[in-house]
């Protein structure tokens, strides 16, 4: 994809961003916008939503509609204003911390509606922008400043999460595969439904100093090394699976229906 | 004849991080002495583009050249 085409999407005023050098929130602007660019969307009819969080300085950088709102609360908005106007496409991008802690409860709730938003969820198993605590993602033994011994708490999966609650498209890629992560947006924003796009990225300035990660190179390896595509997976066992990332298309229900759909059978219904 | 491409950086968007140096197949980039990258052997380039899409600020173009 030539770049110019994605350029037109930046606020080119506010470049470079706030983001650490080599942060992987750029990779994913960058895969978003590539993935909104070709599928050929208008600025003026997308709309991004977000939280609080380094992942959550997104929006401020794009040149569309753009929400920044509460903690945790990116997905009400979104809801909101996707009730509102069914046509615009509605991607909400979050950080771990925005999605499975403080916005929890929203996003068990977004995804048993099935309503037609794309989530976008920036695993970087720590609260960054807060210096360096433990989120709900971070993995049992890693080192944070909340957990100096190592955490304790079973981490969530974010994306078999998802699928417990009912979103319709569940999928995860890794920083480590750019085209894929792509690929997998532009997919999320094509389904009509609910779909949660996990990837997963690093923050090596909180994260990475105290789990022997500290550059950005590490963590691209690392997460490189440790991506296992769903195929393959699905014939390994569990032992074998610890510890990697099963990356690709992970659930696809394409024959729920989608909730601003079904909201306005209800106000047929009401207005006979 | 094969085709060959030309890197572009902007440097004031660059933070210097090393990632497309660690990922480019040929070795095409370098940092130089202000810690930005730079193309040291264009000439390699054979326009995988991984940089590209790789780069979390937005500052190199791989563009064939004419």
């Amino acid at each position: 994809m030539p770049r110019e085409d994605v350029m037109k999407w930046l606020r080119q005023q506010f470049m470079p961003h706030i983001w650490c050098p080599g942060c992987g929130h750029g990779i994913i602007m960058h895969a978003m916008l590539r993935a909104l660019t070709s599928l050929g969307k208008d600025p003026s009819k997308t709309v991004i939503s977000s939280g609080i969080g380094c992942s959550s300085r997104m929006p401020g950088y794009i040149d569309s509609c753009t929400l920044h709102t509460a903690h945790g609360r990116s997905l009400a908005f979104a809801t909101g204003v996707k009730l509102c106007n069914p046509e615009l496409t509605v991607i909400d991008v979050m950080g771990d911390g925005d999605c499975s802690a403080i916005g929890g409860n929203h996003f068990i709730h977004a995804c048993r509606r099935n309503i037609g938003v794309c989530a976008i969820v920036m695993n970087n198993n720590i609260y960054g922008m807060t210096g360096g605590q433990a989120s709900p993602t971070t993995p049992i033994d890693a080192i944070a400043t909340t957990a100096p011994y190592g955490a304790v708490d079973p981490p969530f999966d974010i994306c078999r999460l998802a699928i417990g609650a009912g979103a319709t498209f569940v999928a995860r890629a890794t920083i480590a595969q750019p085209q894929m992560c792509e690929t997998l947006i532009k997919k999320g924003i094509q389904h009509d439904g609910f779909s949660v796009i996990e990837i997963m990225t690093h923050c090596h300035t909180q994260f990475g100093r105290k789990n022997k990660r500290s550059r950005p190179l590490d963590n691209f390896s690392y997460f490189k090394d440790r991506s296992v595509l769903k195929a393959k997976a699905d014939g390994m066992t569990q032992d074998e699976l610890s510890g990697k990332y099963v990356i690709g298309e992970l659930h696809l229900d394409s024959g729920a229906e989608e909730y601003t759909k079904k909201y306005d059978k209800v106000i047929e219904r009401a207005g006979r | 004849m094969a085709k060959r491409f030309s890197v572009k950086i902007s440097k004031s968007w660059c933070k210097g991080c090393g990632l497309c140096i660690g990922i480019c197949p040929k070795k095409v980039l370098e940092l130089d002495g202000q810690v930005k990258c730079e193309p040291v052997r264009p000439e390699d380039c054979i326009g995988c583009r991984q940089c590209e899409n790789v780069c979390p600020d937005f500052a190199i173009t791989v563009k064939e050249s004419e």
